[in-house]
């Protein structure tokens, strides 16, 4: 017999005779101590990130390439992975050309074995957009895409992540419920909550482990 | 890495006894732990700050991976379905090493010199890097905290942190020694030097393998949570990931790791969430850019379909390990991991390692505890640690005709000695003449009582007994009244 079903054959050995127990999840438990009102989930969820080193902006729609501009300036930073298919990566590179900003923007458009060096060594930041954000627990939503893949949210030492105010939940139930989650779930899906940290030695926070030292959440207000 | 050097330099022979006593004696490694445990605990005692909140998930949690077992074999089946139908490779192991000639296989297939690890209980339980250090393939852990270790040749002294044991400056002398950097003591310039000796191995890496936190049935998903993005690492840039996890991981729907990650990231770090939840559902699509071309899945038995057979002992397959259990043990924070001399230390240890190892190989497990019971109560999942422990208890002790088998190594403590006093001490008490006749003169020839009585005296003065029992007493001032 194959160790399959020699598992299998033992586990409904142990359970012949008894019946599965009744799926009583309670949603309030995982809701109800977890809303906000409308107008403090921002706040939730920029105090949170903030708590653990992320970096929150509040800006605009029309606004943000501007302030991203300034903010890259002012880290020294003169090369940007960004998706030029994206709305957000047109408005930003459209942005750059009218500003005759010096910002190189380079593209995820290959697959990684063909410029993984390049990726590890010479990519400083990376901006993505996001799904939404989570007021509960301070999280972005990412799905990576083929436009902004897997590794573009994590190997840069800064990633900048964009994320509309329209598009924070109040936590991760009610993500889950809203876009159908259980319906499909994509290759890979996240939850980013902060850049990347440690407290392995001593129990001495240290960020910057293995993934992006730095996160930039740019909030975006429609008006 | 040559296989000698991977033997545990902590000393890790002789019975637990011997460790715990060591253990003991070693004020820095007290230190250590102290400080470490006081802090986590403290931690998160503030992520639940309100304990009726914190009551109601936990029974939800406990509810949830009860539910899960109740349907185990049922789940692991969909959970195959799902995975296999999304491009993931299933493999079943009974046996660690089943598990470790599946991963072996994988990795000839790919011609793979290196793996890169992200952190995975299981993969100790296999000691997988052993065995593949043995056969020419560098298996190299990428968690800060098993990094440390495995460059001191050691074993994690903790599920959640692996070097937990050591100090910022015994990790800098072994920085100095072993990787030719600069002593520094600076926690900050530490990491940077792991950040920057692993991301080359990331880099180079054929193969990346990781536990899994949850499995769900449902989509067919592999979550993992991790604060370092090592994991993320692990699972994405090499083009091949290989995750190894219990058969009792997994989980029926995707709503249901809403709460047991709650409870696992609170109750482990006192975090709200970690940095990353990362859930994988399939390898690379073909319109996609990155992550692993394959993705495979072993499912590991290794003694948990015994502790699965017996209802009791079936709970210890709650456990989504946080660590809390071991976090607030009076014992294991006193001793350390590395005294339990097994993979899985700390209380959670003691009721698990029985089924992984046979009891008989860690025989003095079920009794190194003092049943405060404070395992189980902060256990997220609500597993009744000090009831399992008090069961291992009469396991241990089966007369070795008992038609009762339940766990492979019970009995071994038996002794029909003990069983025979503890008989003739029911019938003592249960027996009113008798107890009378005994308690008389026990009371009258108290003088007479050995001065060394076993383990009880190596600490402790040999009891007298009274000079009148407490029924002779209380006869006497009824009398007098």
């Amino acid at each position: 017999m194959s160790a399959k079903a020699n598992i299998l054959a033992k586990l409904k050995n142990s359970l012949a005779g008894t019946t599965p127990i009744r799926d009583e999840f309670d949603e309030s438990l995982v809701t109800q101590p977890w809303s906000y009102p409308a107008d403090q989930r921002i706040a939730r969820l920029r105090q949170l990130m903030e708590a653990v080193h992320g970096e929150t902006h509040l800006t605009s729609l029309a606004e943000w390439p501007a302030l991203l501009e300034r903010l890259l300036g002012e880290r020294g930073i003169d090369r940007l992975l960004v998706a030029p298919s994206t709305p957000h990566g047109q408005q930003f590179s459209a942005h750059c050309q009218q500003a005759g900003s010096p910002l190189t923007l380079k593209a995820y458009d290959r697959p990684i074995e063909e410029w993984k060096a390049e990726l590890f060594d010479a990519t400083p930041a990376s901006l993505t957009g996001t799904l939404g954000g989570i007021a509960a627990t301070g999280s972005l939503i990412l799905w990576p895409t083929r436009e902004e893949p897997r590794l573009m949210s994590l190997v840069p030492p800064l990633h900048i992540a964009l994320l509309k105010a329209s598009q924070v939940y109040d936590n991760f139930y009610e993500v889950q419920q809203k876009m159908q989650w259980s319906a499909g779930m994509p290759t890979n899906a996240l939850l980013v909550s902060g850049p990347s940290k440690t407290a392995d030695i001593e129990q001495v926070l240290a960020y910057g482990a293995h993934g992006p030292k730095d996160l930039i959440v740019l909030i975006l207000e429609d008006a | 890495m040559n296989s000698h050097t991977l033997i545990p330099t902590v000393q890790l022979h002789g019975d637990f006894k011997q460790r715990a006593r060591g253990a003991l004696g070693d004020a820095q490694l007290r230190q250590n732990f102290r400080s470490a445990m006081d802090s986590l605990m403290a931690k998160r005692a503030s992520a639940f700050s309100d304990a009726d909140e914190r009551e109601r998930l936990r029974a939800l949690g406990n509810q949830i991976r009860a539910r899960a077992l109740s349907k185990l074999p049922e789940l692991l089946e969909r959970l195959e379905q799902n995975l296999t139908r999304n491009g993931v490779h299933v493999h079943w192991a009974e046996t660690v090493d089943e598990a470790n000639a599946i991963v072996l296989e994988i990795a000839r297939a790919h011609e793979a010199r290196q793996v890169i690890k992200g952190k995975s209980m299981v993969s100790e339980e296999m000691e997988m890097n052993h065995f593949l250090a043995e056969r020419g393939i560098e298996c190299l852990e990428s968690d800060m905290g098993e990094y440390i270790v495995q460059l001191d040749n050691e074993k994690p002294s903790h599920i959640i942190m692996p070097a937990i044991h050591k100090n910022a400056g015994q990790v800098a002398s072994l920085f100095h020694d072993k990787l030719g950097v600069e002593y520094t003591k600076d926690v900050d310039q530490l990491i940077q030097i792991g950040r920057r000796t692993l991301r080359r191995k990331f880099f180079e890496a054929d193969i990346g393998v990781s536990g899994v936190n949850f499995a769900v049935a449902e989509t067919g998903t592999l979550l993992l949570v991790e604060n370092e993005g090592n994991g993320r690492m692990s699972t994405t840039v090499p083009a091949v990931h290989i995750a190894v996890t219990g058969i009792e991981k997994v989980v029926e729907n995707l709503r249901d790791t809403v709460p047991l990650l709650s409870l696992l990231t609170r109750s482990a770090l006192g975090q709200p969430i970690t940095t990353y939840v990362n859930m994988i559902s399939g390898p690379r699509k073909a319109d996609e850019l990155d992550g692993p071309q394959e993705v495979h899945l072993v499912l590991l038995d290794n003694g948990r379909s015994q502790a699965f057979a017996d209802s009791e002992l079936r709970q210890t397959l709650n456990c989504i390990r946080c660590g809390a259990c071991m976090n607030h043990c009076p014992v294991y924070t006193r001793i350390g991991g590395h005294a339990y001399g097994e993979v899985y230390p700390g209380p959670i240890g003691k009721i698990i390692t029985p089924h992984l190892v046979g009891l008989d190989k860690v025989p003095d497990h079920p009794s190194a505890s003092s049943l405060c019971g404070a395992c189980g109560e902060v256990c997220p999942v609500k597993i009744p640690i000090p009831s399992i422990l008090r069961r291992l208890r009469e396991e241990n002790v089966k007369a070795p005709n008992d038609p009762h088998q339940v766990m492979r190594g019970q009995g071994s403590k038996y002794s029909p000695r003990e069983r025979l006093a503890w008989k003739a001490w029911r019938t003592l008490y249960t027996t009113p003449a008798l107890y009378r006749l005994f308690s008389f003169f026990a009371t009258r020839l108290g003088g007479l009582t050995p001065s060394k009585l076993g383990p009880w005296t190596e600490h402790h003065v040999a009891p007298i007994p009274a000079k009148r029992s407490l029924h002779e007493l209380a006869r006497q001032h009824l009398e007098g009244k």
